[in-house]
């Protein structure tokens, strides 16, 4: 028979004898809408793709990059001073309305018109600059996160990986160790370890200790990802064809439990930075001459009702970027997740309706002679 | 409930269970509304089995799981479905769920998901019988004990407190009918009621479903792709292609004289057992080399397996690719005293160029010599030397040269094919690692083992998502061919696949060893498959291989007793055949029976 084989995407081979030509038609239009979303397309081009769609997610990563850009730039960072004229200790005069903000809004948004001013988010009690202390507050926020997302990362997947792939009484020991560390408060670790790090690099130590104490969630994520993929035969078939373990943990599974990874550590990421907010306010983490946007809150919790500026511009960062990285995070998962298909709104389901009856009245005023034959073929 | 019943009077009686009219389903994908089924009719008569042909994708499942409301939420139907005279389209939720479970019944594909695993099978029928009839817990429990035994699941007192796992395959899958005639259904819905069994299940659940047809006056619609189970149990046939019916008519008709290419096509690609018989012509030209000294010689060997050590030393031991004496493969349990002993004490040889079928049930054994074979698996116990290396109780560095002589293609394309990979890439894999082969050179040979499995060169940079079914075993197999295997073992590489695709993946197979001239091992639970392909056929049971021989020898005169029972089972695609094969099938249990007394 000279008819194309099914397995094959070119639907649009010879016309079967008797087949309406307009169910043909229509039926290779609907595998070419299938293909269309996937054609020629490698995974992470999917997985971007699907992210960009995403429109939480992509807000929330661009607030998230200028966020950065800000807080780094203004007040610099080592020996870099930043483009801002103040800096985080320098002390001022106070008196006078000489510590309210500066800032105002633009005239459509209530306010005076706009205007940055000397002090935009105001002065504190000894006249320090509260724009620079809260840029530099979230910078230390910032690092925090980033470190203690890599730090746990690296250790819960390999973790996780040797553990799940190799099973046994490897596995039995790792999960044993995971177990423990669990059992340690990371609150009390960090109040710990914050104070004996006390010093200039206080937020990296802290974020290294915070991280060596949360990568047991990604441990047991990974370990039960890799158990599944391990029964998958395409590992089979990768033994068969003489792979190390090395090559199929790396090369083979890791890249396919990616997924799990990049989400868990997303949402770890922003709890890290509430984490490290809560420590600092509670004065166990981040300690003077450094500071934080916890450390902030602290600092000023008792100026509340007087300055309540000192309040509003830390509490705004850290909800900013929390909620930036949970978008991110909330919108990977979904990339990454094939299953997932986008329900239908009624709106566009009204619309499909429409073109479908225009193409039906096109199609009915172009082909009416074939009206008979597109009918049952008994 | 009475809504449900009161039609039945009022309209005046049809002849008809079941009028379709015109029914379309679409699935709203991308922006539009997809056909899945188009305009398809049809009508069911009571006692009547209505059977819908179809590969996968065809609309056949969609269009009549649209009959219960069951879409996905993406989905809908139009059109009409009278069941007994009401349209089911127009009926508002809550009628159309008196009238799920009650009128119409499903049974579904596989019963060990269809079934929930946390509640007892008497709790499932129970809670059936009692949402549709006011009925106390004692009597509904008597009506459930009267449906179990009406499936014949044997002590169904004991039974009926069982939960799902604790049952055989067959068993639930009885389970199941029974709870699908809880309520005396006028509509049975069989949606490939028997494809996730074994064969020889199988004809027992279909020589159930033919018997209770009879006791219970309902239309069945039966949803299938194998025409074995066509020809066995329907009486009117509809052929499903693309969402649309190309033929339909009276078994015998579509069997004997079918009209549309398509079914023509569909009926040709069936592979028949016991072909020899008609055209031994076209088998005997089979591979190139039929090792015939190996074949006598392992058959006649089998019961003496103490002296096989001398005897086996024969002058063919050159030519041998793989020989297995009396190997044990064990699952270690994880306390002492739970291991699982897979395969016992199993004898086999394979000639240079020959291709062995390995045939059995699920649980049978056959998978794991498979995979002892090419090293997934240690052996333990008895001697097996594949390729002149001895791999039992050998270390890595020993067998390693035996990675680039053995090769396997897997069951499921889907799960045995990285899906990070580009294709090109997991094809390529085996020739990087041993070769070294990269950059042009490896893509050279990668484009050329697309062309082998005739795949458009360009597919190398696509990704297993991207490919059908058909296409995706391709690659498993250009994959398993890459570094020129003296032996492949092929583990059930068709049966993922729709019939027609099978065909065409067995063709290529068969040229492609001819060609290449590899030892395979064939491992199927469909005789007509491995008897299309194999020159030898071992027969495994129970972890032992219970009959070698000839592929005709087999097939035409089998030995063992369960070889017997096993081909009775396999249904043929012909009605009148397939009813002699009933008789002679029922012939064969009674005679189990007598002699188990």
């Amino acid at each position: 028979m000279t008819i194309p084989p099914p397995d094959t995407n070119h639907p649009a081979g010879p016309v079967e004898a008797g087949a309406p030509a307009d169910l043909l038609a229509a039926e290779s239009q609907a595998e070419e809408l299938k293909m269309r979303d996937v054609e020629g397309l490698s995974q992470g081009q999917i997985v971007r793709r699907r992210f960009f769609r995403h429109r939480g997610a992509v807000v929330a990563m661009i607030v998230l990059g200028a966020v950065i850009l800000l807080a780094f730039t203004s007040v610099g960072f080592g020996n870099w001073t930043g483009w801002w004229k103040h800096t985080p200790l320098q002390t001022g005069n106070v008196t006078g309305t000489g510590a309210q903000p500066t800032l105002s809004l633009p005239t459509w948004l209530g306010g005076d018109g706009f205007v940055w001013g000397d002090h935009p988010f105001g002065r504190d009690e000894s006249g320090r600059d509260v724009f620079a202390r809260v840029m530099k507050g979230t910078q230390t926020s910032l690092i925090v996160m980033f470190i203690v997302g890599i730090v746990s990362t690296v250790i819960g997947v390999i973790v996780g990986a040797l553990a799940g792939y190799f099973g046994g009484r490897l596995d039995r020991f790792l999960m044993r160790v995971t177990d423990l560390v669990i059992t340690i408060p990371v609150l009390v670790l960090g109040a710990v370890l914050g104070a004996l790090a006390a010093g200039k690099n206080s937020a990296f130590l802290l974020a290294i200790f915070l991280g060596l104490a949360s990568w047991t969630t990604l441990a047991r994520l990974v370990r039960g990802d890799f158990l599944t993929l391990r029964e998958r035969e395409f590992v089979d078939a990768a033994r068969v064809a003489g792979a190390s373990s090395r090559r199929i943990i790396f090369k083979h599974m890791l890249p396919n439990s990616i997924g799990v990874i990049i989400v868990n550590q997303t949402l770890l990421m922003s709890t890290a930075i509430l984490l490290e907010t809560a420590l600092s306010f509670v004065g166990l983490g981040i300690t003077y001459p450094n500071i934080s946007l916890g450390q902030l809150i602290n600092q000023y919790q008792e100026a509340f009702a007087t300055r309540p500026w000192l309040f509003w511009w830390p509490g705004l960062f850290i909800v900013v970027i929390a909620l930036c990285v949970n978008f991110i995070g909330d919108g990977l998962r979904d990339a990454f997740d094939p299953r997932q298909r986008r329900i239908p709104s009624q709106r566009a389901l009204r619309r499909a309706e429409r073109k479908a009856a225009a193409r039906a009245e096109s199609a009915a005023a172009a082909d009416s002679t074939v009206g008979a034959s597109g009918k049952e073929t008994t | 409930m009475t809504a449900a019943h009161a039609p039945v009077a009022d309209t005046p009686p049809s002849e008809h269970v079941l009028e379709v009219k015109d029914l379309t389903v679409e699935f709203f994908v991308d922006g539009q509304w997809l056909p899945a089924a188009i305009d398809v009719s049809y009508d069911v008569k009571p006692g009547e089995i209505l059977a819908i042909v179809g590969e996968s994708g065809s609309g056949k499942t969609q269009s009549s799981m649209s009959l219960v409301g069951l879409l996905p939420p993406n989905g809908r139907a139009r059109g009409q479905a009278l069941l007994d005279g009401q349209d089911l389209f127009a009926m508002s939720k809550g009628r159309l769920r008196h009238v799920r479970g009650k009128d119409i019944a499903v049974i579904f594909q596989e019963p060990m998901t269809a079934l929930n695993p946390v509640y007892t099978i008497g709790f499932q029928i129970i809670e059936t019988i009692r949402t549709h009839f006011p009925m106390g817990p004692k009597e509904a429990r008597e009506r459930a004990l009267e449906l179990l035994r009406m499936v014949d699941i044997p002590e169904p007192e004991r039974r009926i407190d069982s939960y799902p796992h604790e049952l055989s395959g067959g068993q639930r899958q009885r389970a199941m009918i029974a709870q699908a005639l809880a309520c005396d259904p006028r509509l049975l819905i069989a949606d490939e009621p028997t494809t996730a069994l074994d064969v020889t299940v199988q004809a027992e659940i279909l020589s159930l479903m033919r018997d209770l047809r009879q006791r219970i006056d309902s239309g069945i619609i039966l949803i299938t792709h194998d025409m074995g189970v066509v020809a066995d149990m329907a009486d009117t046939v509809l052929v499903m292609k693309d969402g649309k019916v190309v033929e339909r008519g009276p078994v015998r008709q579509v069997f004997y004289d079918p009209q549309h290419p398509y079914t023509q096509r569909l009926l040709a690609s069936v592979p028949h057992l016991g072909r020899p018989d008609t055209d031994a012509t076209e088998q005997t030209d089979g591979p190139a080399a039929p090792a015939t000294p190996a074949a006598t010689d392992t058959s006649v060997r089998e019961p003496a397996r103490t002296s096989t050590g001398s005897l086996q030393a024969a002058p063919i031991e050159s030519d041998l690719v793989l020989s297995a004496r009396g190997i044990d493969i064990v699952y270690e349990g994880r306390k002492k005293g739970t291991d699982f002993k897979a395969v016992s004490g199993a004898d086999l040889d394979i000639a240079r160029g020959e291709v062995v079928g390995l045939v059995g049930e699920s649980g049978s054994g056959k998978t794991t010599v498979g995979r002892a074979i090419v090293g997934l698996l240690p052996v333990k116990t008895g001697s097996l030397e594949i390729c002149g290396i001895s791999v039992v109780g050998a270390d890595a560095q020993t067998t390693q040269p035996l990675r680039s002589k053995v090769g396997i293609v897997f069951q499921d394309p889907g799960s045995s094919l990285n899906p990070r990979f580009p294709i090109g890439e997991s094809i390529g894999e085996p020739l990087f690692l041993h070769r070294g082969l990269r950059g042009a050179e490896l893509s050279g040979r990668v484009e050329t083992l697309l062309d082998q499995v005739e795949l458009p060169k360009a597919m190398r940079n696509r990704y297993p998502h991207e490919l059908s079914g058909g296409q995706r075993q391709r690659v498993g197999i250009a994959r398993a061919l890459a570094l020129e295997p003296e032996l492949l073992v092929a583990d059930e590489p068709t049966s993922a696949l729709d019939v027609s695709v099978q065909a065409k993946v067995l063709e290529l197979f068969r040229e492609l060893q001819r060609e290449h001239g590899f030892a395979c091992v064939f491992i199927s639970h469909d005789l007509a498959v491995v008897e299309m392909l194999s020159d030898r056929i071992a027969v495994m049971h129970h972890g032992k291989i219970v009959e070698v021989g000839t592929a005709q020898q087999v097939v035409s005169a089998p030995k063992d007793s369960y070889t017997r029972r096993l081909l009775a089972a396999v249904p043929l695609p012909n009605p009148d055949l397939q009813q002699e094969r009933r008789q002679e099938r029922d012939r064969l249990l009674a005679e189990a029976a007598k002699h188990n007394d």
